[in-house]
């Protein structure tokens, strides 16, 4: 991005926001409620706010309540309150209930979209004068001359494929401001650039990554019982493997189903796509959902690494919240609540101070970093399996982590084993007959849309790699991982190989699976044009 | 030289369209809107006229609820003068927005009227000619290019036989075809620049026009689901399931 030859065009604020989630649009208007006269700025790589977010979601609402009392009069357009729980085990053929772990309680809770959610909070932040920008994404930080954070650089639009300007080319222009504050949520790029840069995880733990794929379906009439909150784990994943399931049923027939798998798995032919449909697909379950008829869909990464993984959230002249920093709570499932009060948590520190200055330590002397250092032990405990972990999660809940111990965690990308050490597994998967019938018919769920003339946004650093190496040690899980096929390993009579990867960048819902698990860790996730990627609908 | 261009708010062309489960439309709850496409050609083509100096003025008009200033002031962001929203309540169909905008032409003079060749939602194709024949001026339909000089307009135009050049007189109403050009990205200054430009706004009994459909649509259908395809072996089997079906 540095080495462009033409000045950019620049705009001038006193604080840039980039990603239009829960804790960007609650950071903005909670500056605005402070400092009326502070120029902030959100930047967003979505067509709209909202149409890239994509979470469960049961929210717990105080922190709503504290940003903006008064919102249950007008609430977001999905919006219920809780009103039953359940929780069970999966075998392939049965199901057994659980006793509900007292952080999955979810009395007082309310099941909302959060894409409508962050379109609803949109407008409230643009009346306090927040200036939105969706479509124009972040693809770059401006440095100042000493190093330090002095803004972001817009990615350039009409580039083609061959990064030559074509004739609609305009050129992003860059935002100055003295603090830029990441909210791009799980493993953002410019985050992730920035951790490297600064070094913010020197003494964290690596982080952990779960990928949580959703769709929203309208169920036969009568089947749906608005209110109702199911999780399962087991079946369809196997005891090492951490992860489960969630059916949240909203109003007008309309419920929400999606799966979540931990990214340290060990199965290189393991698909997470195949294991929610599969999910769908168990006695207990397909019932629901035949003949319904399927909304929406899509995927994302999840931050699964709490306190241990936390890296340092501030950096001169920049700022990590939600997400983008790791501080969803695991075992509550929930982040949302923690994004937006770490949102407004910078916001009031920066208001008071002026500046980012001593946030990461205001940050882990919070109620946000309380809530995560209590439950820190949950996640890692199911490194040993899901007996193991579930027994863990039992000791650390009856001790409220008070246990002088901390358990670590591990990088996703390493945990892969080798096929040669894989012993064949028989998950039980059964003939599939829902929709969506692959990965292809799933991304039209999605409505993603990228012009395919454009600077393919997957970068493989090192690309033989791909063909030999990993063919030959793992048999390309990229083909696999993705819940979008966007990796393809296709014929090509040219190459010795026989084969080269295709890459399908139009497919991307950004869900950034593929920049997480890759076992060399040679793939980098960069922002396409802006306004570029899904379209979720409610999800 | 004015030109008005109209800007009609529909579902994104991205968007998965589903009709609602009793029939009475198409779902929007939660759904992207944007500008018609052909609209966006349109209002591209206004501006490149008027980068070219042969036009002083760009005026996008839109029609409906204050939801419809969204498009309006992307239409700005892009590069319009102004804006004029013509407040209505209900669906409007292609007769009653051209005489929503003969009044406007009315107030405005405009030599040039441009519009998308049909709306991506309605596929009516119709406003256009409808309001060159109540403006009682020349239209130019279906422009893939189109070039001024004077007070005459060559158009040319995308028809079923290939390409047509016609000649019109000045002031006329022109509907947009798909390859006339390639709309810009928005600067992202230029949408704070926006936020400043006029949007003026009248409501239809003003300009003295009664919102009223002759048309009444009954109800919405989804077309049918495909139904299930099977796997054949040769030709043989494949002329057998045909002839079997009634196909061949």
């Amino acid at each position: 991005m540095s080495e462009t030859t033409t000045e950019r065009e620049v705009m001038e604020y006193d604080v840039i926001i980039v990603g239009a989630g829960p804790a960007g649009l609650a950071c903005a208007i909670r500056l605005k409620q402070l400092k009326p006269d502070l120029m902030v700025a959100v930047i967003e790589k979505s067509p709209e706010v909202g149409a890239h977010i994509l979470s469960g979601a049961v929210i717990e609402p105080e922190p709503l309540d504290e940003l903006l009392p008064g919102w249950r009069d007008k609430p977001p357009p999905v919006c219920l309150p809780v009103v039953d729980d359940e929780i069970a085990f999966l075998t392939a053929k049965s199901r057994h209930k659980l006793p509900t772990p007292p952080q999955q309680r979810n009395h007082g809770n309310f099941i909302v979209s959060l894409g409508a959610l962050c379109a609803w909070l949109a407008p409230q932040a643009e009346a306090l004068g927040v200036d939105i920008f969706p479509g124009y994404a972040a693809a770059g930080i401006h440095y100042l001359p000493d190093g330090a954070v002095g803004g972001v650089i817009i990615g350039d639009m009409g580039v083609d494929r061959d990064g030559k300007p074509k004739d609609t080319y305009m050129q992003g222009i860059e935002i100055h401001a003295p603090l830029t504050v990441l909210a791009e949520g799980c493993r953002g790029h410019l985050s992730k650039e920035l951790i490297e840069r600064f070094k913010l995880d020197a003494d964290s733990d690596p982080q952990a990554y779960g990928i949580g794929i959703k769709e929203l379906w309208q169920v036969a009439p009568g089947k749906c019982k608005p209110g109702l909150v199911n999780h399962s784990i087991g079946w369809p994943l196997d005891t090492k493997t951490y992860g489960g399931s969630f059916i949240y049923h909203m109003d007008k027939d309309r419920v929400a189903v999606g799966f979540v798998c931990a990214l340290d798995y060990s199965d290189p032919e393991f698909s997470p796509f195949e294991a929610f449909q599969q999910f769908k697909h168990h006695p207990s379950v397909k019932p629901l959902f035949e003949g319904g008829e399927i909304l929406s869909g899509g995927a994302r990464t999840i931050i699964e690494g709490g306190a241990q993984s936390l890296p340092k959230t501030e950096m001169p002249g920049a700022l990590l919240i939600g997400d983008a920093a790791g501080l969803l709570n695991l075992p509550k499932i929930k982040g949302t609540h923690q994004a937006i009060r770490s949102g407004m948590l910078a916001a009031s520190h920066v208001a008071e101070k002026g500046n980012g200055d001593g946030f990461d330590t205001v940050l882990r002397d919070s109620p946000i970093m309380k809530e995560l250092h209590k439950v820190r032990n949950i996640r890692p405990g199911f490194n040993k399996g899901l007996w193991r972990g579930l027994i863990t999660a039992g000791i650390e809940t009856i001790t409220a982590g008070k246990l002088p111990r901390t358990l670590h965690n591990h990088a996703d990308y390493s945990s892969l084993t080798k096929l040669k050490d894989m012993k064949p597994i028989d998950r039980h998967w059964v003939k599939r007959d829902l929709a969506p019938r692959d990965r292809l018919a799933s991304v039209y769920f999605s409505a993603t849309d990228h012009d395919e003339d454009q600077v393919v946004h997957l970068q493989i650093l090192e690309p033989d790699v791909c063909i030999t190496r990993c063919g030959e040690e793992y048999g390309h899980p990229c083909t696999l991982f993705c819940p979008a096929n966007v990796y393809e390993m296709v014929e090509d009579t040219d190459s010795t190989a026989g084969k080269r990867l295709q890459i399908n960048a139009a497919n991307c819902v950004h869900c950034k699976t593929c920049d997480i698990k890759d076992p060399y860790q040679i793939i980098n996730w960069v922002t396409p044009e802006g306004g570029s990627g899904p379209n979720y609908q409610n999800l | 030289m004015k030109i008005l261009v109209g800007i009609k708010r529909v579902v994104d062309y991205n968007v998965r369209i589903r009709v609602k489960s009793d029939g009475s439309g198409v779902d929007t709850d939660g759904v992207k809107m944007s500008i018609n496409p052909f609209d966006e050609i349109a209002l591209e083509e206004a501006l490149r006229i008027r980068e070219a100096g042969n036009a002083e003025e760009v005026i996008v008009v839109s029609m409906g609820g204050n939801e419809c200033q969204q498009q309006l002031r992307t239409g700005l962001a892009m590069g319009a003068d102004r804006a004029i929203q013509v407040n209505t309540e209900g669906d409007l169909q292609p007769l009653t927005i051209a005489r929503v905008f003969l009044k406007i032409i009315e107030k405005e003079q405009p030599g040039l009227v441009l519009l998308g060749k049909q709306a991506i939602d309605g596929d009516n194709s119709q406003t256009a000619q409808m309001l060159a024949a109540l403006w009682d001026r020349p239209q130019a339909t279906f422009a893939s290019k189109l070039t001024l000089s004077g007070d005459t307009a060559t158009v040319v135009r995308e028809v079923d036989a290939g390409l047509e050049t016609i000649e019109v007189d000045l002031p006329a109403v022109a509907s947009v075809d798909l390859r006339l050009n390639e709309p810009r990205f928005v600067k992202l200054p230029d949408i704070m620049k926006a936020k400043r430009k006029p949007l003026e706004v009248i409501s239809a009994d003003e300009l003295g026009v009664t919102v009223e459909n002759d048309l009444e649509i009954s109800h919405y259908t989804p077309p049918p689901a495909r139904g299930k395809g099977i796997m054949v072996e040769d030709t043989a089997q494949l002329v057998a399931e045909l002839k079997t079906r009634g196909l061949v």
